[in-house]
């Protein structure tokens, strides 16, 4: 319970810091934070899968990616110029909306029960490896492909159509200097076959 | 835990962590500031001169000149640097380096793993660790605010990135061979058979992936002088670039000790010489890993960056998944 609340402190304080940032550098670093104590949170919960996962995708690809466009786009000038202050024309609808959401949490708090049942597991934990135990791998994969089966393949098939769209928009405007003298033509070529079957 | 106590420690369980932590982190600096002068030494030799041999009896002593040394240079902080994420990032790379010690696990006797902690999903744990290392490669170069740190942060970035795919797609091959990610589970697994055998195709691709995620010759194209002057740490000097060093040497003994616990059968004897205890054995395995590197970078020159990405996207990562298919398909047809 200590570590839960000392996490959660962890995990507002960084988010804060993450949106109150000038620098996006600093927000990145916030961000880190943030993603880092959300994955103790989940490890709390005997979901070690799900806390590896976490770092490894948010915080080591997605949020990799932010760093490297944050450095390039800033690059040699140090950090991004300050833009205009923005705070007070945010903060009314901010306060609003906060206290909206705060409303609705305090309300179903309220109306559960006062002391929350503490977390019964129906089977052992731990064994993140083991299937049939709770945040186990081998179950996890095993929903992944028969229950959410469906589920699954569109999100590959949306990614797959944003890698697509992406190779789509910038492939020209990206030089190619392995392919040697034949590259442009070919190039050029093959995106116009994709551009026609279209 | 450790034999030489004997008996079961009647201490609460933090004491114990604490206790082993200080241990092992002991024994790992002095395994980095050995292996950085058995680095010289070797290199000296494969290249006809004797290398460092002033300080104490064959040099032995080197490292802790060298040690004193980075401890009573200036720090330099450059004027257009950040300064607060300048000072963040070595700390970022260290201790995402010396996290990883915390799963490893060295031997095994009677009462138990020797390692800090048996974490189940130990191999993912090491891969996300070595995820967060990358943004002290890359903080340090943003905040440097020069160019040079800058391109060889991004340089870095990249290969990290693209070589990190190939490298997880070559591991899971002995995921799915031994039906679990602890990493003591994949060494069980490997009690009648090593790993190396049935994936051949993936140890080659993990012994070069590897290569190119600690950033050593030929794929040290994040610090290549001739170019880059110093790569991401040029600004750095004084103890703050000793403990990128120092993360950089972890990071290398890292992907050792892993490749040895995944391929190697960690600390299985050979042909059945039990007779030696399990950690002489994975010393000697990871060492093999280690003087390989050491042979490489005495060896081979330095890779142009566009092929080393094109070799990384269009030949690595494509073995590596046709050796996650075979080896699945396999599986999944024998049993």
């Amino acid at each position: 319970m200590i570590l839960f609340w000392i996490l959660s402190v962890v995990l507002v304080a960084s988010a804060v810091f993450t949106v109150s940032q000038k620098s996006p550098v600093y927000s990145v670093v916030g961000l880190l934070i943030n993603f880092l104590a959300l994955a103790a949170f989940y490890f709390t919960l005997d979901a070690e899968f799900l806390a590896v996962i976490q770092i490894v995708i948010y915080s080591g690809a997605i949020l990799m990616l932010f760093v490297f466009v944050i450095a390039l786009l800033s690059s040699g000038i140090g950090p991004f110029r300050e833009g205009p202050n923005r705070m007070p024309r945010a903060f009314v609808p901010a306060v609003a909306v906060v206290a909206l959401f705060l409303g609705l949490v305090v309300y179903g708090i309220a109306r559960g029960p006062l002391v929350p049942t503490p977390h019964q597991p129906t089977s052992t934990i731990g064994a993140a490896g083991n299937a049939n135990v709770f945040g186990s791998i081998a179950d996890f994969g095993v929903a992944l492909f028969t229950t959410y089966l469906l589920p699954f393949e569109v999100t590959a098939f949306i990614l797959m159509v944003a890698v697509i769209g992406v190779v789509l928009i910038a492939g020209d405007a990206v030089p190619q200097p392995t392919l040697g003298h034949h590259a442009a033509p070919k190039r050029k070529r093959r995106r116009e076959s994709i551009v026609k079957s279209r | 835990m450790l034999p030489a106590f004997g008996f079961a420690l009647e201490a609460p369980w933090w004491v114990e962590v604490v206790v082993k932590s200080l241990v092992l982190l002991f024994i790992v600096v002095t395994t980095f500031a050995y292996s950085m002068l058995a680095e010289r030494k070797i290199l000296g030799w494969m290249q006809l001169r004797p290398g460092p041999n002033r300080v104490g009896p064959w040099g032995l002593l080197q490292p802790a000149a060298d040690a004193a040394k980075m401890l009573l240079k200036e720090d330099l902080t450059p004027q257009t640097a950040d300064t607060f994420i300048y000072r963040l990032a070595p700390f970022i790379s260290l201790i995402a380096a010396m996290g990883v010690y915390a799963v490893i696990p060295f031997s095994e006797s009677g009462n138990g793993l020797w390692s800090i902690g048996d974490v189940n999903a130990g191999i993912l744990f090491v891969f996300a660790l070595t995820s967060i290392g990358v943004y002290g490669i890359s903080l340090a170069g943003w905040s440097s605010g020069s160019k040079y740190p800058l391109l060889g942060s991004v340089r870095s970035t990249a290969q990290m990135i693209s070589y990190e795919l190939a490298m997880t797609m070559s591991v899971v091959g002995v995921l799915i061979l031994a039906g679990t990610t602890s990493l003591a589970g994949i060494v069980h697994a490997q009690n009648r058979l090593w790993f190396v055998i049935p994936q051949l195709g993936g140890f080659a691709i993990y012994l070069i992936t590897a290569v190119a995620e600690t950033n050593r010759t030929p794929f040290d194209l994040v610090e290549a002088e001739t170019e880059l002057v110093g790569g991401f740490h040029t600004e750095y000097s004084g103890l703050r670039f000793g403990l990128f060093f120092i993360a950089e040497y972890l990071n290398m003994i890292t992907v050792s000790c892993i490749a040895t616990l995944l391929f190697l059968g960690g600390w299985n004897a050979p042909f059945g010489l039990t007779v030696i205890p399990g950690i002489v054995w994975f010393v000697l395995k990871a060492g093999l890993f280690i003087f390989a590197y050491i042979w490489l970078r005495a060896t081979l020159p330095r890779l142009r960056y566009d092929r080393l990405m094109a070799f990384g996207w269009k030949i690595l990562l494509p073995a590596a998944t046709l050796n996650l298919m075979l080896t699945a398909a396999v599986v999944a047809v024998t049993g």
